[in-house]
């Protein structure tokens, strides 16, 4: 094969409405031989694989972003429509456009392959879901279609082993054969009046060649029934939610804590194996627990990616978002932020990976804005010991705990915290000239693939270690090198954080901090406690040189009762409602937007509010005479 | 009700219609409020998703607040939209005339 290596690598792409199956498609063709990045400059996702056809040729496949149109009305279809006319810079021009439809869907497809042939690439049509179709007992005449786009037409079943049979083939002929644009490109956007005409062409080609039953699909009709009935649908998507939150919590706080563990071990071996010193300190609370902050997250990301994935190829994530579009919508959050916000309260991580639901570039960005402000469970550490050791457990009116109001109190500020920015932001920051309509096809419901999620699963994991993971990894050992340089010098007394950088920083934030009631051991641990948020209670044991280090959070609390006023203390529980303390989240947030503006943004924003906060409650508390 | 006239009653924007509403799409015209879009948008946006004149349509399901969005069946997909934008599709009912 002398002409392969001469063309090269022939490239196909994948173009076709969203819910056309195209994804599924795309994991069949390539499964876990996939890379997915950003395209430059932008939050849209590239996928794309390398796979090989029977008779061995390869093929460098990129899967679109879904669209109805070239018209790019969002950043992912500008992105499709860039694509494939050849006009980014950073992509190769596709050779072979295969356009996918759900087969049982043809209306929108066709119009689509109508406007795609204006392009004059080779095109190639690709019936996905034929065995729902043919079951459905819609009858397609595939030569007459093919004739009457003029375009090569071919099935396949993208979740069915040897679905795709057919399709390789074909695309074998296609990479064998001359690889050169079939025509000239006369594309150009489509009037209203263009779209009207395709759309009847379509609508005749269907006509000649589609023989469509008098029974539609009644499966999920009756489906929806009860999934969007105004009560009940409501109610399922809440018992969803549930389960889902449910099984974050509960299989993943384990296995987190399970992970936790033995890197907890693993850090106590090398402490035994390694000789006192910097390198121990090094290896022990540098590398080790670097590493343990990195994959300890794992579980819930995956756990959580599970759910949504299913959710998604079942077709339910359109129909969530219809039920929770007027109630999110109040607050300027899109119907499908509710998924990443709920996450968020398990952690901010997952939560803000999970924004890739939402299509609109600024509804992801709000969501990803406010999504640190609901209390993740890294807070419950820090609330929990200042609320115990501040906090009388007495009960109000007989029955309603003191110490659990203020928790909720604490839930209930960082929610309402989050509604209210997203309001501001989309209010006066990510104004939009239109607010983007709200239109969604309902796809037919289907059993999603389990190879399909599996990859789904697969990928979104390489993505957190290879992108997240190596950042957070880095910080961790910012953190520890804040904390631990310089040495103390020879007979030193004291904790020796209170002679590193990290004590050097608090000193120098002390001043700044005074006014909101905070003294120099919360300044100081506040540095250690960038690493999670949980940190700082095992940094302030650490400040007040309590031995047994975090699992002696008794003796923390009696120490913070000791030396703090009740003024501080809550002043510290406002500043941990809002603070951004917590590099991971931050370093998700910079993978997540693509910028480092973002994460400024959030975190100088987070800051201003955590900031005056504690500094109302502090001087509200002086005030009351709790200074 | 007038069998003679056939299509006797006038057409009206789908965003007042209720739901069980079935019909024929008589036109897309987008009104001058249309929340800052740009008028041409939403028409192109509609005709995208299939809502051309002559399209059957059906409500088949109403959001829990106000009663919005909607989801419509439109031959043989169904698409979710606000109340807002579908009173930009004109509709003639005929559930009345096979009633």
């Amino acid at each position: 094969m002398s002409t392969q290596t001469e063309i090269g690598v022939p490239h196909f792409a994948l173009v076709g409405t969203p819910n056309s199956g195209k994804t599924a498609l795309f994991n069949a063709l390539t499964g876990s031989r996939q890379k997915v990045a950003n395209y430059p400059g932008v939050t849209v996702e590239r996928k794309a694989g390398v796979l090989q056809t029977p008779s061995g040729h390869r093929v460098h496949l990129v899967d679109l972003p879904g669209t109805y149109s070239l018209r790019g009305r969002s950043p992912d279809e500008e992105i499709t429509r860039d694509v494939v006319l050849g006009r980014l810079a950073s992509e190769a021009t596709p050779d072979l456009l295969l356009c996918v439809a759900d087969a049982t869907n043809l209306r929108v497809a066709l119009r689509l392959v109508i406007e795609l042939k204006r392009v004059g690439r080779r095109l190639m049509l690709v019936l996905n879901m034929i065995d729902i179709a043919r079951r459905r007992g819609v009858e397609i005449d595939l030569d007459r279609l093919s004739a009457e786009l003029g375009v090569p037409v071919v099935t396949s079943t993208a979740v069915r082993r040897g679905g795709t049979e057919e399709l390789l083939r074909r695309m074998d002929e296609m990479a064998a054969g001359p690889l050169e644009a079939a025509g000239e490109n006369t594309w150009k956007p489509m009037t209203a009046g263009e779209l009207r005409a395709a759309q009847r062409e379509a609508d005749r080609i269907i006509g000649a060649a589609v023989g469509m039953p008098k029974r539609p699909d009644t499966v999920s009709g009756r489906v929806d029934a009860v999934l969007l009935h105004p009560a009940a649908g409501l109610l399922i998507l809440l018992g969803v939610l549930f389960v889902m939150f449910q099984a974050v919590w509960i299989c993943a706080k384990p296995l987190g804590d399970l992970i936790q563990d033995v890197f907890d071990a693993l850090g106590a071996t090398a402490h035994g194996a390694l000789p006192e010193g910097l390198l121990q300190s090094f290896i022990q609370d540098g590398v080790i627990k670097g590493v343990g902050t990195v994959i300890v997250f794992l579980p819930q990301i995956l756990i959580l990616f599970f759910f949504i994935l299913m959710l998604e190829d079942l077709g339910y994530m359109g129909r969530a978002a219809f039920l929770m579009d007027r109630i999110m919508g109040g607050a300027g959050l899109h119907g499908r932020a509710f998924i990443p916000l709920l996450s968020s309260f398990a952690c901010a991580i997952p939560g803000i990976m999970a924004t890739r639901v939402i299509d609109n570039p600024r509804d992801r960005l709000t969501t990803i804005l406010v999504a640190p402000l609901m209390t993740c469970s890294a807070r419950i550490p820090v609330y929990t010991l200042i609320i115990s050791a501040f906090i009388p457990a007495t009960y109000l009116w007989g029955w309603v705990s003191l110490q659990g109001l203020v928790m909720f109190a604490l839930y209930a500020a960082g929610i309402t915290s989050a509604l209210a920015v997203s309001f501001v932001a989309k209010r006066f920051f990510l104004y939009e000239d239109h607010t983007p309509p709200f239109m969604l096809e309902l796809p037919a419901y289907k059993l999603p693939s389990v190879r399909s999620v599996a990859i789904g699963l697969y990928t979104r994991a390489k993505i957190f270690l290879q992108r997240a993971g190596t950042t957070i990894f880095a910080m961790m050992v910012l953190v520890w090198f804040l904390a631990s340089f310089p040495r103390p010098p020879e007979g030193a007394e004291g904790p020796a954080i209170d002679y590193s950088l990290a004590a050097m920083i608090g000193g120098a934030l002390q001043p700044l901090l005074a006014p909101v009631g905070f003294n120099w051991q919360i300044s100081v641990a506040l540095i250690p406690g960038m690493a999670a948020r949980e940190a700082v209670v095992g940094a302030l044991s650490t400040v007040y040189a309590i031995e047994g280090g975090e699992e002696a959070v008794e003796k923390v609390g009696q120490a913070l009762a000791g030396n703090w006023s009740l003024a501080t203390a809550l002043a510290m529980l406002a500043w941990y409602i809002f603070a951004p303390q917590c590099a991971s989240t931050l370093v998700t947030i910079r993978r997540e937007t693509g910028s480092w503006r973002w994460m400024a943004i959030t975190f100088a924003y987070m800051l201003a509010l955590a900031y005056v906060a504690a500094f109302v409650t502090y001087n509200t508390a002086v005030a009351l005479g709790a200074g | 009700m007038t069998d003679t006239a056939g299509f006797a009653e006038p057409p009206i924007p789908l965003g007042l219609a209720n739901r069980g509403f079935c019909g024929r799409i008589d036109g897309i015209h987008v009104g001058e409020d249309t929340h800052g879009s740009a008028a041409p948008e939403i028409e192109s946006r509609l005709l995208e998703l299939g809502f051309v004149e002559g399209a059957e349509i059906k409500i088949l399901h109403e959001g829990p607040i106000g009663r919005d969005p909607i989801a419509v069946r439109i031959n043989d997909t169904t698409i979710a939209l606000r109340r807002r934008e579908a009173m930009a599709i004109m509709v003639t009912s005929s559930s009345k005339r096979s009633a």
